[in-house]
């Protein structure tokens, strides 16, 4: 490598010889004032692996979240000379969750690899969560030489296979010299329209493979043409259908946050009065200290927000797929309401529940156009508008009032988990990232904290899948800025299945705090069990599950227990002062459920509040 | 906190009169329409990639789409291919097979075709030979061609539409059918009409 470098290399400490005049120096091609951190430009392309990883510098990449193996040995190799940043995790799951999870927080595609066989298909649960939250990702996979392809190979399988269903596209990569393209085109899929994950599949041969070419800058395909705009003709009618409603709501969903749309919501919203519901991937979208704000519905979501979009009569739905968990039974949705569909992708059109006005486009510009839309009406019937919809704020805050979040906690009762939640939210400040595995505290922790930001709540919501908490902390902690705190929320259950990437966060001194709200079960399955199978508790109850003070202490984070109420507030703020990572083990009251519930398949306007309303 | 969750319960709390269908539509509540599955056919233009045809049928399969058949060959551009879809959905579903074909990156243009189009299939099928005059008879009655005639066995093609496979392959029935094997519908918009978007543009372009 170094002999093929530009002989004349002025240094990056030394100003340049005044011999050396700015055209000399521009026609060696060597930036003279960044040459230390960008002269990964200045290396040629010599294999197909520095055409990936090149790729990826252009794409802007700073973190890599992977583990190595045979297979992508070569491009591991390549990466040995980049600036990028690479995280080595304990599990390719972990690394497809801390890729997941650098994308939610940062917005631009995280980066996973690992290599051929066992490594790809331990990223699959992770491609999978991703792709059913539409996050932006991009996994590299080592693969067999092309030559050994379809014969069995030692660690071989047929990656591309395996993930077509849970990737937006993915590319087997063919050849040295356009591998670099396939990885930058990779990227732009991953970012642009609807964002999702995608795979470029590595043969050894082809990253081993001699290259000169530079790969071009990543473009998405000319047959991909997400649209921008909505018709102009169907925002009219949209207004329309809008502005003569009696009960209108927003229904926001993780599109919103996906396209930066958050301000355009929170002025519409505002400037017109209307209540705010969020689907759960559209937490923080909207601040929920605020009156309009309704906040999170469906299964788990509040009261208030289940009986407005029940009560509507129209609907502004924005970026969102109408998941089942949001919906309860189809039938029962919003039942009276016109609905206002807006999305990028037009395969969400109508899919689960029917849009009577569709609406497609970015979802920030198609706010935008409603907004200008309704505002041509406002000096006839808005200023009306806004009275009329008076009674229907008014009527919703009387919900508030009515299903307020809350919960019971006896004096003498063990400690609740709410209010964990609750306390960490109180001593830690407004723009910090909370992440959760998937399960009852995944529930208690988007209901007992006020997430006013969005990028603040990263959860995983489409796959549920358990073990997604610490490892996404750490993809989140390499995403925040620095003076941002990352509190991760686990369940017991859902911590042992990856808690081996705790290794990851001491190794790299992560600044993260695990509160593992532990109930010795997997809650949510136990819950399910005793509300529909008559508290038959099959295989829910976890009474082995390890010391995890102990535990994190053998790992080399700080480790602390909490048994009752009294001792929340010291521990709380002992651990989040700890600069490194620490897990606090709450042992909190195993007979607490979440609620309000809506029964799957049920009327969201039914929601239950307790067991006994089941 | 408090002790506890006031409010009414479940059944106690108003209920809207609405209602929406299993497709999702908001329906009459005395009228709970639903509309009735159709067959039509669907055909997308598609890039000639490996895998391509892997990822369709993956699609249709996973999405558990009502399919009846499935065919492909390469169009008068070797870059493209087309695939034709026999599906049988209600009208939800068939805009959402349309809509989910046109994700998938390699596909260019998806369109559904008019009851209209030309649907042509070809079976091939083989029957017991002790009555070659007969067979030859049949065959020659649905416009048939026999492909190989020896002492045991005839075997004869028919093309044309759906229908006139089935009767065909009830009218060789007699003979006793060994094997068949029928290749699924193609089919092109009829007359003027382009069968997708991306089509006519294609061919401008390489006409100008």
């Amino acid at each position: 490598m170094s002999e093929q470098q530009p002989t004349h290399r002025p240094d990056a400490d030394e100003p340049a010889t005044e011999a050396a005049t700015a055209e000399e120096v521009a026609a060696e091609g060597t930036p003279t004032e960044e040459a230390s951190s960008e002269d990964a430009g200045a290396r040629p392309v010599t294999t197909g692996s520095e055409s990936v990883v090149r790729a990826l510098e252009t794409a802007g990449v700073e973190h890599l979240f992977g583990v190595q193996g045979g297979a992508i040995m070569p491009v591991y190799d390549a990466l040995y000379d980049s600036a990028m940043d690479h995280v080595t995790m304990a599990h390719e799951q972990g690394a497809a969750h801390a890729a997941d999870a650098y994308g939610i927080v940062s917005g631009d595609p995280g980066v996973c690899l690992a290599t051929s066989g066992p490594g790809a298909t331990n990223l699959v649960t992770g491609l999978a969560d991703a792709s059913l939250d539409s996050d932006p990702m991009i996994a590299l996979t080592g693969q067999v030489p092309t030559a050994m392809v379809g014969s069995d190979a030692f660690q071989e399988a047929d990656t591309t296979g395996i993930t077509s269903p849970v990737t937006k596209e993915n590319y087997f990569a063919s050849d040295a010299d356009t591998v670099g393209d396939a990885v930058g085109e990779a990227f732009a899929l991953a970012d642009e329209g609807r964002q999702g994950p995608t795979l470029v599949d590595l043969p050894k041969d082809v990253t081993n493979g001699a290259t000169d070419r530079e790969p071009d800058e990543g473009k998405t395909p000319e047959t991909y043409d997400p649209p921008e705009r909505a018709d102009e003709e169907a925002v009219e009618t949209a207004a329309d259908a809008i502005a003569s409603a009696e009960r209108p709501v927003i229904l926001a969903g993780g599109g919103v946050i996906k396209a930066e749309a958050c301000d355009d919501l929170r002025q519409f919203a505002t400037e017109y009065g209307v209540p705010v519901v969020t689907t759960m991937p559209a937490v923080g979208a909207f601040p929920e200290d605020r009156d309009l704000a309704m906040e999170m519905a469906g299964m788990h979501g509040t009261g208030y927000a289940n009986m407005a979009i029940t009560h509507c009569d129209a609907m502004f739905a924005v970026g969102t797929r109408f998941d089942d968990r949001l919906t309860g039974g189809v039938e029962t949705f919003a039942p009276e309401a016109e609905i206002v569909h807006a999305d990028i992708d037009p395969a969400e059109i109508s899919k689960n529940v029917h849009a009577d006005y569709p609406l497609l486009g970015d979802a920030g510009t198609v706010i935008e156009q409603v907004h200008a839309a309704l505002a041509e009406e406002r000096d006839t019937d808005m200023a009306a508008t806004g009275e009329r919809w008076q009674e229907w704020r008014e009527q919703c805050l009387m919900w508030k009032d009515e299903y307020p979040m809350d919960y019971a906690a006896p004096a003498d009762a063990p400690l609740k988990p709410q209010f964990v939640v609750e306390a960490v939210d109180a001593a830690t400040a407004d723009d910090t990232i909370v992440t959760t595995g998937v399960g009852q505290h995944q529930m208690w922790a988007v209901q007992y904290w006020t997430y006013t930001e969005p990028r603040t709540w990263v959860s995983s919501h489409g796959l549920g899948t358990m073990g997604y908490g610490l490892p996404s902390a750490i993809g989140a902690r390499f995403a925040a800025d620095d003076d941002q705190s990352v509190v991760c929320f686990d369940g017991d259950g859902s911590f042992l299945m990856t808690l081996q990437e705790l290794a990851v966060a001491v190794r790299e001194n992560l600044d993260i705090t695990v509160f593992v709200l532990n109930n010795e079960a997997v809650g949510m399955v136990r819950q399910w069990q005793d509300g529909f199978f008559e508290g038959r508790r099959m295989a829910s109850e976890y009474p082995w599950v390890p010391d995890f003070e102990t535990l994190a202490e053998a790992f080399g984070a700080r480790g602390y227990t909490i048994d009752d109420e009294g001792e929340v507030e010291d521990v709380v703020s002992e651990a989040l002062a700890h600069d490194g990572p620490s897990v606090v083990d709450a042992h909190i009251d195993p007979t607490e459920n979440v609620y309000p519930m809506v029964p799957s398949g049920g009327a969201n306007g039914e929601f239950v509040l307790a067991e006994d309303q089941l | 906190m408090t002790e506890g969750l006031q409010g009414p319960a479940p059944d106690e709390r108003p209920q809207p009169s609405g209602r929406r269908n299993a497709q999702g539509i908001r329906i009459d509540p005395a009228v709970a329409a639903e509309p009735a599955s159709r067959r039509t056919v669907i055909s997308a233009l598609v890039e000639n990639e490996p895998g391509v045809l892997a990822t369709i049928s993956g699609l249709v399969s996973r999405r558990q789409f009502n399919i009846e058949s499935l065919t492909v060959g390469t169009t008068t551009n070797p870059e493209t291919s087309r695939v034709t879809l026999v599906i049988e959905e209600p009208e939800p579903g068939v805009r959402q097979v349309e809509k989910q074909l046109d994700k998938v990156i390699n596909v260019i243009s998806v369109r559904e075709l008019g009851d209209d189009a030309v649907r042509r299939e070809l079976v091939v099928l083989k029957v017991h030979g002790e009555e070659p005059d007969k067979v030859h008879a049949v065959t020659e009655m649905y416009d048939g061609t026999t492909l190989d005639a020896g002492p045991r066995t005839v075997t004869v093609q028919i093309t044309g539409d759906e229908q006139k496979i089935d009767d065909a392959i009830d009218a060789f029935r007699q003979f006793g059918i060994r094997e068949l094997a029928r290749t699924g519908q193609t089919a092109l918009a009829r007359g003027e009409e382009w069968t997708t978007h991306a089509e006519e543009e294609r061919y401008e372009r390489t006409q100008s």
